[in-house]
Order: C-alpha cells, then structure tokens, then sequence
C-alpha cells in the first residue's frame, strides 16, 4: 500500500485505506460482480438476444431519450433558478431555496403516486390539460415529467455555487467596455458555469437513466411505447430469467460507471480551473 | 455528489450595481418562470400530499398512524436508518482521510467507484443482493443451512438500504477536506500529537458541519428508499415492510387516504430535513469563509 | 354424579395438558394482489378454529405482491409456509427448484384451486361505449385498461379469455384469434405492472372506457370505490381461472410446520373458508355455498386452460415467453 502514495507525514493511511477498500469492496464491488457473473452464465449470442431485442432496445431510447432531455430541461430551469436565487430578492426565496432539494428527500414511490394525482385527466393540473388535447400522465411525456422532477436539485445545486463565487469585477468591465448584459452573459457569464451545467446535466442524466419508483406510476408501461429500462429488468426477472435481467442491468451499469467517470473528470477539471481562483 | 456541491449554495446573495443588473422587466419574467415551475413541480406535489392525506379528516389521518401495521413499519425504517447512517458515516471519515490527505495512484477510479452506487438503478440495488444472498445466489445456501436469513429479512433491508446510501457522506467530506488541505494535521503531528488525537482536536472540529450535512443526506436517503429495498422486503405485512413499501401496500388496497397519510409523515420528514440542511449550510459557509480568509489562497 | 366429575376432571385435564401443549406458532402466507382482502378475514377465521382444535395459537403472516414477484421471492428464500398464487405457472416455477413437488398440484382437491374466479368487465356507469361482450374492445375509439402479461398473473387470463373467444367463434382460429388479440391491445392505453394498479388507473385516475379484470376484483372495486360510478359487464365467454395454493414442502419440513400449514389450505375447502371466498366474491367450489351465493355471479360460459391451451405452460411459451406472440403483437410491422 505504502508504495503506492507519495510520502506523508500523517498517519493512518493504512488503517483508513484499508477500511475503505474492504467496506468497498463488501457492500459495492463484490455485489456488483454477481451481476457480472450471472450474465456471463448466457453466453454471447444468448447476451446479444436479451440487451437487443426490440422492446428493450425501445426502452433504452425511451430511458435515454426522456432522461437527455429531461436533464436538457433541468438545465434551462434549473440555471434560471440558480440565477434568481443567487442575484434577485423576490418573496418566498427562503422556501424555494430549501424546497428546490424536495425531489431528493422525498421518498420516490411518494413522488410517483403523488405526480400521477395530479396530471392525470381528473387530477388538478390534468384537468387543465386535457380540453387542450395535452395528456402527460400515462404517455412518455409522463416519464418525461417525472424524471424532471427528481432531476432539478442537480442542476441548481451545482450552478448555483459557481454563480456566486463569480466576481462582480469581471461583468464591471465588460459592462464598462461597452457590452450589453445579453453580450456580458453570453461571453463572460456562460463560459464560467459552462462546466457546472454540464455536471449539474451528466448528474441529472445519470439519475434519471436509473430512476424506477417515480417513473413507474406515471408511464403506461406500454410496450415498445412507455416502458423504460429498469421495468425490462423486472420483466425478465418477473418470468424468472435471471440471466436476461443481470444482461440488461450489466448494461445500464457500463453506461453508468462510464457517465461517472466522465462527470468527475468535469468536476477535477472544474476544480482546477476555479476552486483555487475562487 | 449533489451535496459536495450543494455545500456553498444557500441564500449567497450579492450587492448588484446598475451595470451588472439586468434590466426589471427580465428579472420579473426571471423570477415568475422560477416562481411557476417551482409550484408547479414542487409545491403542488408536497400539497397534494396533505390534501390527499387529510381528504377523509384528521380523524382517519391519525388512525392511519397508529395502525400496527404503520407503527411497525416506522420502527423498522428507524432502525434500518440507525444501522445504515452510523456505518456509511464510519466508512466516509475513513474513505475521506485516505483520499484527501493523501496522494497516491487510481484516486480517480476509487472516487468513481464510491459514487457508483448513487447512478446505480434503484432495481440493480436490490436485485445484487438476492444473486449474492438469494437461496439461489452465491452465499444463499450456506446462509441457509446456517438458518441465517439475511433477504426477505431486516439484514437484506439494511443492506440495500446501505447501498443506496453508500456515497453521500464521504462525497460530502472528500473535497471539504481536500480544501483544507492537511497542513494543520501535519503540524499537530511534528508537536508529537498520537493519530487519534491528531483526528480528534484537529481534523473533526473542522469537518463537523460538513460531516452532519453528509449525515443528514444520507439518512433522507435512508429512510426514503423504495425501489432497492422493495426488491430484498418480502413485503410481508407488519415484519419487513418500511414506510415507503407501506404506502405502497396501503396504496395497492384502495385506502389511498391512509397511503398519503403515510406519505405525508415521509414528507414532513423530508421537510425537517431540509431545513437542518439549510441551518447547516450556513454553518459550513461560514466555517468554509473562516478557512479561506486566514489562508489566503 | 361420578359420571359428572370424571367429566370435569377429564376437562380440567385437557385444558392443563392444551395450556402445557399450547404453543405459539407463525406461517407465512405468500399470496398475490387481489386476495388480501380475503385473506385478512380467513386468517383470523382459521386462528379460531385452529386454537378450538388443538389449542395452540396460530398467526398468519401474509406478504402480498404481483404473483410472478412472489413466486420469486419463495424461489430466493422467502420463508413462505404456504403458497396461494394467481396462477399454476408461477407454482411450477417454484417446484422447478425442487422446493415443493412437481406433483402438487394433485395433492388437493379441484387442481389445488379451492376457488375460482374469472375475467369480466368493468365500465363507467352507464356503459358509455356499449360495451356488451369481448367484440367489443377490439373496436376502434375503445380506451382499455389491463395489466401487463408480463408482469401480472391476473393479465394472463385477461389476455388467454380474448384469446379463447376469439378462437371459440364460428370460423375461429389461431390467426384469427391473433389479429383479434392484436386489436384489443391496440385499444390498451395503460398496461400497469400489477392488477391492483390498474384498477387504481381505471377507478381513481379515471382512465379508459373499460377494465378488464379479475371478477372478484371488479366487485371488491364497485364495493370499496363506488356503486354509483362503475357497473360490471359479464361477457359471453371467458375463461375459468384457477388460483392455485400449495404447501411449500421445503419450509415446512424445517420449521415443523407442515401439520398447520397442511390444515390451513384444507380449511379453505371447509364450508367456512369456502363461505369466506364466496362472501369476497371468489367463485367457490362447494355446491351447497355456491347455491347459497350463485346470485351474486352473472352466467357464462367458461373454458379451461387446460382443454383450450394445453396447460400453463404450454401457455406460457407460445404466449407470454420473449419474443412469444404477446411480444409479437407490440412489434412494428406486426399485427396491431
């Protein structure tokens, strides 16, 4: 272990690595190769059969689909909300500001049935919607919605810092050199959160992709139409194919190990080029 | 991962002057779009939940309460989250100390490795479990014949529940600790202090609001999760069911009062929680502002 | 006078032998959705009678879910002392394990099924749409709502009744029954995971014109959500469906439980557990309580599984397994 790190002189490494990778390696990593293992049981034709056969490859568009554009969402809102929070005083700022991580703590099974009350045709805001011919509840757009919902802390909670440290200087000068506040914002403002929004998404993204309780009271889970990737695995468990259902779960946890090295090699860039500045 | 990031956020608020202001009729159309999607997609649901709970009188919101099955069903979810908080908050202090006070090879790979269960389907979660404990899984036959039961019993519950929760408090602490770099420790060190009390006097009173921050996640998490747990639960009724499953059984026999009524003691649980998170963000902040005014970076 | 006292002496006896003996057991029922209703009222009906036999007493535990998922969890290791389950197949899976015998089903009277039901319509009050018989659901405009084969029991038979009707008409066959099939899925607008959440679309959500669904389910909805609101539509033909119960050998054998757990199915053949079954609307199998309750069910014509698909898991394959003809239907380019 010693002749992995650099020298220091503080103690404990061991004691405090070793810990971390036996507790790792119990509750995430050993779990984690069962699923590995139990797929490998299929072999590849059999493998290639169950991550590709239509109704699957119909939920990975519906999973991937509604959560791009569900965190595309996330972005545009959840960087107006970071903006107000940071930059105006409006009345109930206090309540948004702790209520903006509600879809994080609430339990998502409450959030599902709760959001299906309401943009189901009978429910409050359904009602609504549907002399407009609008239905959310029971279509993709349902999914869409749900996936919104629990996405919105990610992106907020990441701008939202990165907006306030921004320094005043910076949009002074621009200001003073001649630039509208449109100019200053696309030019100066953007560039600085870029990297935040882009985390805040991946993160949203990366959520959403997973996300079952919510999503499952809201979607039709019509075939080939509204049925997402997490309710395949349960299919295929449900008729008792083990191996089928570790097959498209080895699949979503590929792509979800690949998103999250990628936002933390976002989140190591950001912090090399701001935190130190900030 | 959120949370790391979350820690700066709050009510940071600035002083604008008139060229970096944007002009009123934008800041008016800012704020009501915040406004509307804010109600629309947080306020109306956290309503609905009371609405739905109390639609047939407090009377049968409180007897929803006091049901065996509801009060069984709030214990075991105390008790999941009393096992579950205290083990992710041991291994986040250890994970965070070797990560952020030290250097060394494949940091990036372990980081990514402790954050891979927060995008792990809630339904994988569960269902690792049972291929490793299942009477059908790897361990399941020994566990068996040794009448251990570890799924469809509380041991698989707060596995699962251990797992959804595994990052939060060490992602809460890994860049906490990394901002404040190690050189404090390093002098206690050289004045003879022991590791424990180096730990103790030095690096805890540091961390201590970042540490309840992470807590405080984590054990929202803890007591919220549905879709992994659902999975290990059995769901048999007033033994294995936690208060999400309960809403979901209570749900399934059409007394939907009583399942709001259930989920909207979730919900005031997740208020509570927010709020200590919002008092102890603006702990950290100012502890944070505290170390980065005297060090000068 | 002597006669008098051996009596009492003799029941004194008893009842301190009983309270010596008197033990405390629990089982575990691991049944579907739509019983928990039913089985709340047996399982208290059959602690009395079980403590009135033997003295001991008895506490039914009960965990209830989508069949297939129970199933699952008995296959994992779930404790389950008995099982009573939407459908034959998910009992064969678990016996394909070797946890109870593949003969089970011969073990109790009635193909282990102590009650029946089958599959109906539920309809706005009304019936809006003139919705009379399974022709109907097939035509355009019409909104269904039925769970999802693959993840429910009760599905299963919703979808094999359309199909037996189908096939039942004059000039039915099995292309035909497909492209009708084909077309009441078309209509499906929401195809929840479990039973019970698509009765909960139907009712609460007010979601579609008609649901198709477990009998006993649709009564047990028109009683708790509103007689005013629903009405049920008996269709000409459908299917008998047949919720089967076993022993779980496995379990039983080593906790000891199997004297109590084998009592507890045959208690559902009494005239008590079928007057249970009857009175949460399952069809029962004795005659004398059928005749007592045939009022409360509408006439029709009833195939099996066995007689019109070969069994369960014959059904299973041509129907219901990946890439069957369920999946087929949902495939672009296929019949819709």
């Amino acid at each position: 272990m010693a002749s992995l790190r650099r020298f220091s002189p503080l103690p404990g490494f061991g004691l405090a690595m070793g810990y971390t990778l036996v507790y790792l390696a119990i509750i995430v990593v050993i779990p984690l190769t069962a699923v590995g293992a139990k797929t490998f049981t299929l072999g590849w034709d059999a493998f290639w059969a169950a991550v590709s056969s239509p109704r699957v490859v119909a939920s990975y568009q519906l999973s991937f689909g509604a959560s791009l554009l569900a965190a595309g969402i996330n972005v545009v809102f959840g960087l107006i909300f970071a903006w107000v929070l940071v930059r105006y005083r409006f009345p109930g700022k206090g309540l948004v500001d702790s209520l903006v991580d509600l879809p994080f703590a609430l339990p998502t099974a409450v959030a599902g049935i709760a959001l299906a009350t309401i943009y189901s045709q009978n429910g409050p805001v359904g009602k609504l919607l549907e002399p407009l011919g609008v239905e959310i509840a029971y279509t993709p757009k349902g999914v869409l919605l749900a996936l919104v919902f629990i996405g919105l802390p990610f992106v907020v909670r990441t701008v939202q810092p990165v907006l306030a440290d921004l320094e005043k200087e910076v949009e002074e000068a621009a200001a003073g050199l001649g630039a509208s506040r449109w100019q200053t914002f696309c030019k100066i403002i953007l560039p600085h959160i870029a990297p935040a929004l882009l985390t805040g998404f991946a993160m949203a993204f990366a959520r959403a992709v997973g996300e079952y309780g919510s999503v499952i009271f809201i979607a039709g889970n019509v075939p080939m139409v509204s049925e997402i990737t997490p309710l395949m695995i349960i299919t295929k468990l449900e008729q008792y194919d083990y191996a089928g259902a570790t097959a498209v779960a080895s699949v979503m946890l590929i792509i979800s190990f690949v998103l999250l090295l990628i936002i933390n090699g976002l989140q190591g860039w950001m912090q090399n080029r701001y935190a130190r500045g900030a | 991962m959120s949370a790391s990031i979350a820690l700066h956020a709050g009510s940071l608020e600035r002083q604008e002057t008139a060229s970096t202001r944007e002009p009123a009729w934008v800041r008016v159309v800012l704020v009501s779009v915040a406004l509307t999607f804010f109600s629309v997609f947080l306020l109306l649901p956290l309503g609905t939940v009371f609405a739905e709970g109390l639609r047939k009188g407090w009377g049968a919101y409180f007897d929803a309460m006091v049901n065996p099955d509801a009060w069984s069903a709030i214990k075991l979810t105390l008790l999941v989250a009393v096992i579950a908080v205290p083990l992710n908050l041991v291994f986040g202090l250890a994970a965070s100390w070797a990560i952020a006070k030290f250097e060394f090879r494949g940091k990036r790979v372990l980081i990514t490795l402790i954050d891979l269960p927060f995008s792990v389907s809630p339904v994988i979660s569960g269902l690792i479990y049972v291929l490793m404990f299942g009477a059908q899984g790897w361990f399941g036959p020994w566990f068996y014949e040794h009448d251990i039961k570890i799924i469809f019993a509380v041991p698989g519950i707060v596995l699962a529940t251990i797992f959804v929760t595994f990052p939060f408090v060490a992602r809460e602490l890994i860049p906490l600790m990394e901002a404040q770099g190690s050189e404090e420790e390093e002098a206690a060190v050289v004045l003879g202090a022991s590791g424990w009390q180096v730990f103790r006097y030095t690096t805890l009173p540091n961390i201590k609001w970042g540490l309840l921050y992470g807590v405080i996640l984590c054990n929202a998490r803890a007591m919220g999760e549905f879709g992994a747990v659902s999975v290990v639960s059995g769901h048999i009724r007033g033994q294995t069911n936690t208060m999400p499953l309960h809403v979901e059984i209570l749900y399934n026999e059409y007394n939907y009062a009583a399942a709001f009524a259930v989920a909207s003691l979730l919900a005031v649980l997740a208020i509570i929680t927010l709020g200590l998170k919002t008092l102890v963000e603006r702990q950290t902040r100012r502890q944070l502002q505290d170390i980065d005014t005297p060090s000068g970076e | 006078m002597k006669l008098q006292r051996l009596f009492a002496g003799l029941l004194a006896g008893a009842l301190l032998l009983g309270s010596a003996n008197a033990a405390e057991i629990a089982i575990l029922n691991v049944s579907y959705d739509p019983t928990r209703e039913l089985y709340q009222d047996f399982n208290a009906a059959f602690s009395r009678y079980w403590q009135g036999k033997t003295g001991d007493t008895v506490k039914v535990n009960a965990s209830h879910g989508g069949s297939g998922k129970q199933a699952r969890s008995v296959i994992d290791g779930i404790d389950a002392d008995v099982v009573t389950l939407a459908l034959a197949y998910d009992i064969d899976a678990i016996a394909d394990r070797g946890i109870l015998p593949l003969d089970w089903q011969k073990r109790l009277p009635n193909n282990a099924a102590p009650y029946t039901s089958t599959i109906v319509f539920l309809v706005r009050k009304g019936n809006p749409k003139a919705i009379k018989d399974w022709s109907d659901l097939s035509k355009p405009g019409v909104a269904i709502v039925t769970p999802n084969p693959k993840t429910s029991g009760g599905a299963r038979w919703n979808y094999l009744a359309a199909w037996a009707y189908a096939l039942k008409q004059s000039g039915g066959s099995e292309a035909k029954a497909r492209e009708f099939v084909g077309q009441i899925y078309g209509n499906v607008k929401v195809l929840d995971s479990g039973a019970r959440g698509s009765t909960t679309t139907f009712v609460e959500r007010g979601i579609g014109d008609v649901l198709i669904a477990w009998e006993n389910e649709a009564y047990l909805a028109i009683k708790e959500l509103g007689p005013d609101k629903f009405e049920i539509v008996t269709p000409s033909l459908s299917i008998l469906a047949e919720p089967p119960v076993s022993v779980v050998d496995k379990v039983v054998d080593k906790r000891a439980t199997r004297k109590v757990a084998q009592a507890y199915l045959e208690y559902l053949y009494s005239p008590e557990g079928q007057d249970i079954a009857a009175r949460h609307y399952y069809r029962p199998r004795d005659a004398r309580i059928a005749a007592k309750y045939a009022r409360q069910f509408g006439k029709v014509n009833l195939v099996t599984i066995d007689d019109t698909f070969g069994g369960w898991r014959n059904a299973q394959k041509t129907h219901f397994s990946d890439g069957g003809i369920f999946d087929q239907l949902y495939v672009p380019g296929g019949k819709r």
